[in-house]
């Protein structure tokens, strides 16, 4: 990176005047709960969307009404009522003053190293806050603008940038993909919106964090990030503190496309509400996340994943372009009865094509963590590899780990190594940690940390060290 | 350097008295009454046969799981340590060089010993170790054992050769400088060039405050780090104890002509 970092444009903006007003009346109508054409019609009038986008939703719509909910996941949950949801909802509640803010919550964001000005922000407290972020964002986004670099929500997109979105919008992610997408094809709220123009690489980490305008993470979310040819950008999503939503069901699309030559770097870190410890309540997370990669392209996803009651996500790459590269790299994390079906689809159309697959698995409490994935040799990808390494590792005697990876060749010059481990945290390990003189949860949080440590190194270094912490708070009193 | 009558006046760092202790889930006893003192500048050979509970001595006294002490206490330097945790333990003074010391993948044997070291001091309500200092030390302590710069960044222990486990062993306890160290069977797998490095370690580590405890089946080891006091545990009891003609009397007759 161009040694630009979040602290820098902090501190070149104290000695600037704030010079934007406020963003004012947050819209906080609700429209009845169901989803029918109607509603998607509401949606779309209410956001000033174009026709083209209408129809795109209500095509959505008719596909989704003819699919069912998938039941391939090693995962159980009562099933969402889709028709006693409200599609479109004012951004979620707020707390009135720090004073109403959850203090188990500010405990966990005191031990993650979070500034108080940021806990305020994340819990959507102290307006105070709010503008200071106002202007952060409008700078870096000054920053980006010298480069011609598009980074705002999606509706802003489909105003501003329609051609774009209507140019890239559901060409990784088709509407008919699956239940999910379909259903967040039809009633997306907002999203992120990137683009990258041909051969500029973007001097920072672009962080959902910065952006404009933003009330908290959509229920039904939607990203979509285009690098164009030569182009490159790390994106990152989430934040390591405990998000809480009142909507228990998320269903999100993230589509990527890498041009030629173009790199995608995407770093994730999820921790949406649990569930507590008898497994009540939690939100419900089912995600498609795809990337396309063109030639020599590459597409890089890193997550770290954390929270949420039930996981359903394989963050994927189609390797479309000759030479390009896919990777995946990720840690789930499961604990008391949280639920993860979690990997990636590496699918490889192009000639000397490479992937390469690292997942973590680390299941505590009584909870079960899945990795699914699916390597696709397709006939024309001659020399294509892929390497791909899953490890399990258990805290207790009560949670399970499972590995389901599929494979399908259709090309003989392909090279395939698969690896394989699980193993249970070693009493002998703590037992040397404490001897040592670390506390038993130090010694759990460095011996995790080394476990992942492949994963952790690919986040950039804030989000990194964040990420280590975020583990350990999740794996407090899990040894069993 | 101290006089004889000086080394009689100074204090007891461990303590063991009338020490019982079975194996949790089985109920076996393996320790019968056992009782040893250790003052500081001493240094103690235990040896004895297969099975004796040498190694589960070493594991009670450093607070490991799956033990239950039925009867007895164990003190160090005056203080009561049944009821601590095995880190508060450590942190108190106490070092255990492993007979197996375990690998901790991924993390490095220097972000290891500075996480330790740091946990220690700040039990101790002592500054934290500046990364400089830090680095100076790991110089300084891995020349002692002639401990190749280079494993110090490694992964704790993987990879490493039985030599260099052991020799990483000592080295930990050189950073870590504790009060008592019971060393189980370091002398163990290794060849004879080691054995002296491992030695010569020791013997420039242990000074008039501090007390080794070296459990080991060979006397072998007792050439190298000649130890003030020999016993034999035999059947969870000391039997005998004796100076270091003791271990040469040992390593002849065996352990039969005891009972």
């Amino acid at each position: 990176m161009a040694g630009y970092t979040e602290d820098e444009l902090k501190e070149e903006l104290k000695s600037q005047e704030y010079e934007f007003g406020f963003t004012t009346d947050i819209e906080s109508e609700k429209i009845p709960v169901g989803l029918n054409e109607d509603v998607i019609r509401i949606i779309s009038a209410k956001k000033e969307e174009p026709e083209w986008l209408l129809e795109y939703r209500l095509n959505a719509f008719k596909v989704w009404q003819e699919m069912t909910e998938p039941e391939w996941a090693h995962v159980h949950y009562d099933k969402p009522k889709f028709q006693e949801i409200s599609y479109f909802a004012a951004p979620k509640k707020q707390y009135e003053s720090w004073d109403d803010v959850d203090p188990e919550m500010k405990a966990t964001m005191d031990k993650l190293g979070i500034s108080m000005d940021e806990q305020k922000k994340l819990t959507g407290v102290a307006v105070d806050f709010v503008m200071d972020s106002v202007s952060v964002a409008t700078s870096f986004k000054d920053k980006l603008a010298e480069l011609d670099i598009i980074f705002c929500s999606f509706s802003e997109a489909v105003k501003d940038h329609p051609e774009l979105v209507k140019k890239y919008l559901g060409t990784v992610v088709p509407s008919t993909d699956n239940f999910y997408a379909a259903l967040n094809s039809a009633v997306f709220s907002d999203g992120s919106f990137c683009y990258i123009p041909k051969g500029v690489k973007c001097p920072m980490e672009l962080s959902t964090y910065f952006r404009i305008n933003e009330s908290g993470t959509g229920q039904f979310e939607r990203t979509l990030l285009v690098a164009d040819a030569g182009s490159y950008v790390s994106y990152l999503e989430g934040c390591t503190a405990p998000q809480r939503d009142e909507n228990q069901l998320h269903a999100a699309v993230v589509e990527l496309v890498a041009l030629d030559d173009a790199e995608i770097k995407y770093s994730t870190v999820q921790n949406w509400f649990p569930g507590d410890k008898d497994g009540v309540g939690g939100i419900f997370n089912f995600v498609t996340k795809r990337g396309i990669c063109h030639t020599n392209a590459k597409i890089s996803w890193t997550q770290v994943e954390t929270g949420s009651a039930v996981t359903w996500k394989y963050p994927s790459c189609i390797l479309k372009g000759d030479n390009s590269i896919g990777e995946f790299y990720s840690v789930a994390v499961t604990n008391n009865y949280q639920q993860a079906d979690t990997g990636t689809k590496m699918i490889h159309l192009g000639k000397n094509t490479k992937s390469t697959v690292i997942s973590k698995g680390i299941s505590a409490g009584k909870s079960q963590n899945s990795y699914r994935g699916l390597i696709q040799i397709h006939p024309k990808a001659d020399n294509s590899r892929n390497f791909t390494q899953c490890d399990s590792l258990l805290m207790t005697d009560e949670c399970g780990a499972h590995t389901f990876p599929y494979i399908e060749c259709q090309n003989n010059s392909a090279k395939l190594e698969h690896e394989a481990t699980t193993s249970k945290i070693g009493e002998d390990q703590i037992f040397y940690c404490q001897q040592r003189g670390l506390s038993e949860e130090k010694a759990i949080s460095l011996i995790v940390n080394g476990y992942c440590k492949e994963v952790l190194n690919k986040l950039p270094m804030e989000f990194a060290v964040e990420a280590q912490k975020l583990l350990a708070i999740s794996l407090e009193n899990s040894v069993g | 350097m101290l006089d004889k009558e000086e080394i009689r006046m100074s204090r007891t760092l461990l303590d063991i008295k009338n020490l019982h202790a079975e194996i949790e889930e089985e109920g076996k006893a393996i320790l019968k009454g056992l009782n040893l003192s250790v003052k500081a500048g001493e240094v103690h050979a235990i040896m004895g046969p297969n099975g004796a509970g040498k190694s589960t001595l070493a594991s009670v006294v450093s607070g490991k799981d799956g033990y239950e002490i039925t009867e007895g206490s164990i003190e160090m330097d005056g203080a009561d340590i049944l009821e601590l945790d095995p880190d508060e333990r450590a942190k108190e003074g106490l070092f255990l060089a492993f007979q197996y010391p375990v690998e901790i993948p991924g993390v490095s044997n220097i972000n290891f010993l500075r996480t330790a070291l740091n946990e220690i001091k700040e039990y101790r309500q002592e500054e934290q170790i500046s990364a400089k200092d830090f680095m100076a030390m790991v110089r300084e302590k891995s020349a002692l054992v002639d401990l190749d710069p280079k494993l110090a960044s490694r992964s704790v222990n993987e990879g490493f050769s039985g030599g260099e486990k052991k020799r990483n062993e000592i080295f930990q306890m050189a950073m870590l400088e504790p009060k008592v160290a019971i060393l189980d069977e370091t002398d163990s797998g290794l060849d004879i060039d080691a054995l002296r490095i491992v030695a010569a370690g020791v013997n420039k580590l242990k000074n008039e405050n501090n007390a080794v405890i070296l459990i080991t089946h060979y006397q072998r080891l007792l050439d190298y780090i000649v130890p003030d006091f020999v016993h034999v545990l035999a059947d969870g009891q000391i039997v005998k104890t004796g100076d270091k003609s003791l271990a040469l009397e040992l390593e002849e007759k065996g352990y039969d002509w005891l009972n």
